[in-house]
Formats: structure tokens, C-alpha cells, sequence
């Protein structure tokens, strides 16, 4: 079976909520939708304080190349655009609205229907998707619209979708392969399309079989498309990773996947630009996963945009009451939150809870120079050297040995015996050294 | 409602510690262990605790009365440098020689440098070597193996197999005239030799590497370099001349090849990082050892071999770096 090379770590998979079918979540009595939901630019609204609008309304434009559109996930009135705390913790603008009832802007199709029929061009498809505001809803939401056009001089040869949810506990990505899987496959066209590749690949690790065979049930009626079972490793969910895995291809360090000829989108993602392309509806909900071990109904619950968080915890049975840590995320690269009342956003994949006795780290003792984190870094780095270059505050040593390369999967602080702050000490070298980086092109 | 703890990902950790590791290693010298309690008895058990024992309590004293940092004696790493010096000592080594050698391995090459993880030499080699230089008269006999003996004094030694092989050679006689001399092939891999405490059997050595492999506790690298090296240099010397060079089996069962090559070249902290690292750094003990053996002063190398190979490591961790992702792009 499949699988990246290098290093790599297999984490308990705890995937609790791998049967709990996809339940709609009752809206909530306000949306808090932040304007900084995707990677770049922050949208600047169009409405004002006092506007009524309608749910799939455009409520913000994403103005800038690297920006993306934010659209009403409610219908009712605009309280406020203010500075709120978003999952990231920072105060950030945001467009709160108070829900009543729930009115949907004309021309979106609410219908279960499925249509296959694709009747847009490749650039209409680009605009679409860029109009809805659609992101990678894998967790890093990059704008999907930038990832859908070819840079001049380069050829895409593959699609890659990402259904590896290599994350221990998340299983959003699973459930939408199981119930939205025909959406998704046109989702997947329709991104061939644009891109004009002929061939797609859907990964996904093989403690899935039940989204893999349903999917190559399906695949007769959607030519070019195949499914690759992968062996379970972490961060097989990484792009570099991915690509590596699929079609032994190594994106060269500091370079994008187009570069090898791929370009990698998630299953979300193809399912929101389904939705985008054959239904018009801009990206206003997604499947979020709520899950923990001291959670009464570890779900996975289709949300719109801009609910509280504590509204999900509340539906999967509500906050244990030694709850430590709550994760936006998975277990691996999610962040820490130190409030629950902040909203879901487009990259919020899962909301995880860790209960007192799993939050704490191990006791830190002296490095034992074993080599696990070397052996098992997916970017061939050695982090016990970054760690300790970025302490002694030696950037440029840290340039010379790669660490912008890092993709912050966390194995080496995963693994550590010593319960070495590895990452964080790579964290912080990354930023010093991007500084360093930046500062020479001044 | 209770705070919510916020910090950097991940957020699950392995369950594997330092102390895990360190007791998963003092496991798998059980073998080897049982083989010299049988052949040594007594001698072998009190030379053993001596050193255990010492070896904790000059990290303690250390730890708590001169640095006045935390105290770590039971993360078992002092318990394996005890264990691991005892091993390449003879049986009847006297007790307050093996106290010393337990302070140079715990004050000296281990807390000097900075305590676990930071000491460039392997300590339990440093003590035992600190032994040879001071005390070579005593740490040149080695007791005869007999079974579950019980005595203290007055024990019969004789030469090691290497030693009878080298000065044999070394006087002029043909190795096939020697070879009788020495235990049978059988006998030597069980350990029914004149020999070091723990490293007389080569196959319970074994075992526990095979287990430390399992249990991944150490990788394949260093011991399969050291040992090859070994063979073929020995090999291709024994074939130029048997009558003067033993054969290359001869050597992997005598001597502290098979601890050296299994416990002490890999110890995590004297050890390189990458995995070509790790081979270079095991072919020059390989090659080191053999030198010693066949053209040195002793009759034995492997401590001296893996010390100066400690040396190296740090220009080796400078000079053999893992192979990056998208380094070199290789398509298709």
C-alpha cells in the first residue's frame, strides 16, 4: 500500500465520531462571521450597521489576488461590525448579525437534487468559485480560485483530492465522503475541468474502507477519477506529503505543487465548489466534527458559519466538567482556544475536547540526542538542532538548515521522550528567520 | 467555569519517556546478565550491584549536594552506566576498584559535561578505561568460568581467548596451533570463556539487541556497520594469511565486540543522529577495533575504538545530514 517515505508518526487514531452521521445544527440566535476567514487579505464589508440580509447574501469582498468574498450565513438584521476575539484568539473585524428566520437570496438552489450536467467554461468556473468565497476547507484555507488557475509557463498533469483526514480524532472529511460522496465527485469534475487535467486521485488512508469502497462503487460514472487507499501515517495529509505518497513526486523545497504538476484540493472543498458551481450557493456552512473522550455524543454536525462554538459543544451533550483544553482543529495542528463563544469559520474542521488528566504536557528533561525527532521529521529537518539554534537566537544557522521548510505537523513534539517544546522553539525561529529572510529584499 | 489551558500544537504526546527507554534497555541485559552469574557466581552478582549502586549514589550526591538541581538518580540512566561498567570488568575485579571506576563514569564523563544527554564520552567506557590505565595488573586477570561458584577470593584467572590468540601470534606460533587452546566456536558464543562480567556471551548479547530492535529502542545502523566492518576487514586480513590472522568469527564472538557493538556504539547520546551518520560512525569502530586488536598494545580495542569514535561524532552530525525532503528532486 501507498505511502509517503520520509519519517512520519502514527499517533492513536481515537476516531470516536467515524459513524455519527451528518445532523444540521439548529441556527443560533446571532452569527459572529469574521472577515479574516482565509489566508491573505482580509474582505472589506459591504453592508452597514442596521441592513437586513438575507442568508447567501455577499456581506464582504474579497478585493485583493489572495483574498476571498464572505457571504451572510443568515438571514436578519446587522448588529455591528466590530472587533471581536476569533479562534485565533486575536481581536479581529467581524459582521455580527442577528438571526431571524431564514431567508435565502434568490437564484440558490436548496434542492437535493444531484446535477451532473457541467455546463460552465474552466474561467467560469474560476470566477464562480471565487465569487462564493470558497477556501480550503482542509483547515488552511488558502482561496480555492488561486489553486484553480494554472500559472503561465506550468501544466497540471493531476488533481489530487485529499481524503486522507490523517488527524487523529476529525472524521468531517469521512462523513462528507460517505453522505455527499456523488456531490463531491462532481465537485472533483468541475475542478478538472478548470484546471483541464485529466486525471484526479482521491487519497485516503485505508482506516476508511467503508468511504473507499462506496466511492469506487460510484467512480464507473466518473471517468478519470481513482481512488488510492494509503497505509495510516501521519502528516499524510500534507500536501508535500500527498503528492509524494500518489505519485512519487517530491515538491523541491520552497516551491508550490504546480511546480511537479499537481495541485491538491481537499474533499470539502470539492464539495463546496459542487455546491458553488451547480447550485450557486456561496460558502456559508460546513461539517464540523465535535468530538472528545469525555464527551457524551462525540458528532459531526453541518453548522453555518458564524455559530458559537459552545452551541456545537452544547449539541454533542455539552462541556464535561473537567474539561481542559479545547482544540479548534485536530489533535496535531489545531489551536488551543481560551474562550468557547467564538464563532465556526471556513477552515474550522473540528472542535476537540481534551479533559484535565490528557491537557498537561510531559515533565521536560534534558535531550537524550536519541534522533527520533530526526528519524521521524516528514521534511527530513532535525529539529532538536532547529530548536536549539532558534534558542541561541542563530537564524541564520537555522536558514542554512532549512527551517523555513518546517510545516509545523507537530511529530517531533509528538514524539520527543524528553517531552522537549521542540515546535515551539521552531515556531519561533521560523518567524525570526522570516524576518531575517524579508529584511535582505529591503 | 475552570480555565481552559491554552498552548502551542500538538496536543497529544507519545507515551514513551526517558525512563521508559532507559528501563527498556536494563531489560534486555537480563540475558546476558543470568549467562555471567552462572559461569562467575557470586563475584560477578556483588561486582555488579557495587557498581549499580555506586553509580546512583555518586549521581545523587552530586546532583543534590553540588549542583543543587534536581535529583534523577531513578530515570535509570545512572543504573545503566553501572550496569553497562560492571559488564566490561573482570568478576573478580576488587570492589572498592570498581567504586572508583563507577565515580569516574558518573563524576567525570557523565555530570562534568552537564549530566544525561550532554557528555561526549560513553561513561561506563570512560570508567572502565580509567581502570585499565590504573589499575592494569588487576583489571588483566580475568577469572576462569565455572558454574554458580560462590567464591570471593582466591579466584583461578587465566588470559582471555584474545589475549592467548595475540600473544600466541605475536611469539611466532601458528593461529591453527593456537585455536586449541582456546574454548570450541559453541562455547565461546554462550560465553564459557575467560572474559569480562556481561560480555563473555555473544549470544545473549544478541538477544537483547534483538529485543532493543523490537522494541525500537535502537536502530539497525550502528551494530550492523560495526559488526560488518568487522567481518569483512577481519575476513580479508584472514585470507591474506590464516596462520597469522584469526578467522573473522573468532573475533565476533571473543572479546566486547558483540556489548560494544550492541550497547555501547549505540547509546543515544554518543552516538550520531542521521542514519548514514550512524553507519560511518560504526564502520571507523569497526575499523578501529580491529587495528587495535591485530596491530596495538592491547588485545582488546572495542573501548577504545567506540571513545574515539565518540570524539568524532559532533563532525559527524556536521557532515552527514539526513536526506531533506525536495532536496534533491527526483520526478517520475
Amino acid at each position: 500500500m501507498k505511502t509517503f517515505k520520509l519519517g512520519g508518526v502514527h499517533p492513536p487514531e481515537n476516531k470516536l465520531s467515524q459513524s455519527a452521521t451528518i445532523e444540521v445544527l439548529p441556527l443560533p440566535e446571532t452569527v459572529t462571521i469574521p472577515l479574516s476567514q482565509h489566508l491573505g487579505v482580509p474582505a472589506n464589508p459591504v453592508v452597514k450597521k442596521g441592513d437586513s440580509v438575507k442568508a447567501g447574501q455577499l456581506i464582504a469582498k474579497g478585493e485583493a489576488f489572495i483574498s476571498a468574498n464572505i457571504h451572510s450565513s443568515v438571514s436578519g438584521t446587522v448588529q455591528k461590525i466590530d472587533d471581536v476575539t476569533d479562534t485565533s484568539g486575536y481581536r479581529k473585524k467581524a459582521i455580527v448579525i442577528k438571526v431571524e428566520g431564514d431567508e435565502w437570496e434568490e437564484g440558490i438552489d436548496l434542492s437535493k437534487d444531484l446535477i451532473k450536467d457541467i455546463t460552465l467554461s474552466p474561467k467560469e468556473i474560476v470566477s464562480r468559485v471565487n465569487e462564493k468565497g470558497i477556501v480550503g476547507m482542509g483547515g488552511a484555507t488558502f482561496p480555492s480560485h488561486v489553486k484553480l488557475m494554472v500559472p503561465q509557463g506550468k501544466t497540471a498533469e493531476f488533481l489530487i483530492i485529499n481524503g486522507v483526514e490523517c488527524e487523529p480524532y476529525l472524521t468531517s472529511d469521512h462523513r462528507l465522503m460517505l453522505e455527499k460522496a456523488e456531490e463531491m465527485l462532481v465537485g472533483i469534475q468541475i475542478q478538472m475541468r478548470a484546471l483541464n487535467v485529466e486525471k484526479a486521485i482521491i487519497g485516503i488512508e485505508n482506516n476508511k474502507p467503508d468511504a473507499i469502497e462506496h466511492l469506487r462503487k460510484l467512480l464507473t460514472e466518473y471517468p478519470g477519477i481513482s481512488v488510492e487507499p494509503l497505509k495510516v501515517k501521519y502528516p499524510q495529509g500534507g500536501e508535500k506529503q500527498l503528492i509524494k505518497a500518489l505519485v512519487n513526486r517530491e515538491v523541491p523545497s520552497g516551491r508550490l505543487p504546480i511546480e511537479v504538476g499537481c495541485v491538491v484540493h481537499n474533499v470539502g472543498t470539492s464539495f463546496a465548489v459542487y455546491e458553488a458551481v451547480q447550485k450557486n450557493k456561496p460558502l456559508v456552512d460546513r461539517v464540523v466534527t465535535v468530538t472528545g473522550k469525555g464527551l457524551k455524543e462525540p458528532s459531526n454536525f453541518l453548522v453555518r458559519i458564524g455559530t458559537p462554538i459552545a452551541n456545537l459543544v452544547e449539541a454533542a451533550g455539552g462541556m464535561p466538567e473537567n474539561t481542559g483544553k479545547v482544540v479548534n482543529g485536530g489533535p496535531m495542528m489545531g489551536k488551543s482556544l481560551s474562550d468557547i463563544n467564538v464563532p465556526v469559520t471556513k477552515g474550522t474542521s473540528g472542535i476537540l475536547l481534551f479533559l484535565q488528566a490528557e491537557t498537561s504536557r510531559k515533565p521536560v528533561h534534558n535531550c537524550i540526542r536519541c534522533g527520533r525527532c530526526a528519524s521521524i521529521c516528514p521534511m527530513g529537518l532535525e529539529p532538536y538542532l532547529l530548536a536549539v539554534l532558534s534558542s541561541h537566537n542563530r537564524f541564520e544557522d537555522c536558514e542554512e538548515e532549512k527551517i523555513m521548510d518546517c510545516i509545523e505537523c507537530g511529530s517531533c513534539l509528538y514524539i520527543c521522550p524528553s517531552g522537549r517544546p521542540l515546535l515551539d522553539q521552531i515556531r519561533i525561529g521560523k518567524n525570526e528567520t522570516g524576518k531575517l529572510i524579508r529584511s535582505r529584499h529591503k | 467555569m475552570n480555565l481552559l489551558t491554552v498552548s502551542g500544537s500538538p496536543h497529544v504526546y507519545t507515551e514513551e519517556s526517558v525512563s521508559k527507554i532507559m528501563y527498556g534497555v536494563l531489560f534486555s541485559l537480563i540475558p546476558a546478565a543470568l549467562v555471567s552469574f552462572y559461569f562467575f557466581g557470586l563475584a560477578a552478582i556483588m561486582v555488579t550491584l557495587t557498581a549499580i549502586v555506586s553509580c546512583m549514589f555518586f549521581e545523587f550526591i552530586i546532583q543534590k549536594y553540588l549542583i543543587k538541581g534536581p535529583v534523577t538518580v531513578f530515570d535509570g540512566s545512572a543504573i545503566i552506566t553501572g550496569a553497562l561498567l560492571a559488564f566490561i570488568v573482570p568478576a573478580s575485579l576488587p570492589l572498592w576498584m570498581v567504586v572508583i571506576g563507577s565515580l569516574v563514569s558518573i563524576g567525570m564523563a557523565k555530570m562534568t559535561f552537564g549530566g544525561l544527554g550532554k557528555n561526549i564520552f560513553n561513561p561506563a567506557l570512560v570508567g572502565r578505561v580509567f581502570l585499565m590505565i590504573s589499575f592494569p595488573v588487576e583489571m588483566n586477570l580475568y577469572p576462569k568460568p565455572t558454574s554458580f561458584s560462590t567464591q570471593l577470593t582466591d579466584i583461578i584467572t587465566g588470559p582471555t581467548p584474545l589475549a592467548v590468540v595475540k600473544e600466541g601470534v605475536a611469539q611466532g606460533e601458528k593461529v591453527s596451533d593456537l585455536l586449541p587452546e582456546v574454548p570450541e566456536y559453541v562455547n565461546l558464543l554462550m560465553g564459557n570463556m575467560g572474559g569480562s562480567v556481561g560480555e563473555i556471551s555473544a549470544f545473549a548479547i544478541l538477544l537483547g539487541g534483538i529485543y532493543m530492535l523490537i522494541k525500537k529502542i535502537i536502530t539497525w545502523e550502528i551494530p550492523a556497520s560495526y559488526l560488518g566492518s568487522v567481518v569483512i576487514l577481519a575476513g580479508i586480513l584472514w585470507m591474506i594469511d590464516p596462520e597469522v590472522y584469526v578467522d573473522p568469527l573468532f573475533h565476533l564472538v571473543t572479546g566486547g565486540l558483540m556489548l560494544g557493538a550492541i550497547y555501547m556504539a549505540t547509546d543515544m547520546v554518543t552516538s550520531p543522529m542521521s542514519r548514514w551518520g550512524m553507519i560511518v560512525y560504526g564502520i571507523g569502530c569497526g575499523f578501529l577495533t580491529i587495528v587495535i586488536r591485530i596491530f596495538g598494545a592491547y588485545p582488546e580495542g572495542v573501548a577504545f575504538a567506540i571513545l574515539i569514535m565518540n570524539a568524532f561524532v559532533p563532525l559527524i552530525n556536521r557532515g552527514f545530514k539526513p536526506k531533506r525532503f525536495g532536496e534533491e528532486v527526483k520526478n517520475g
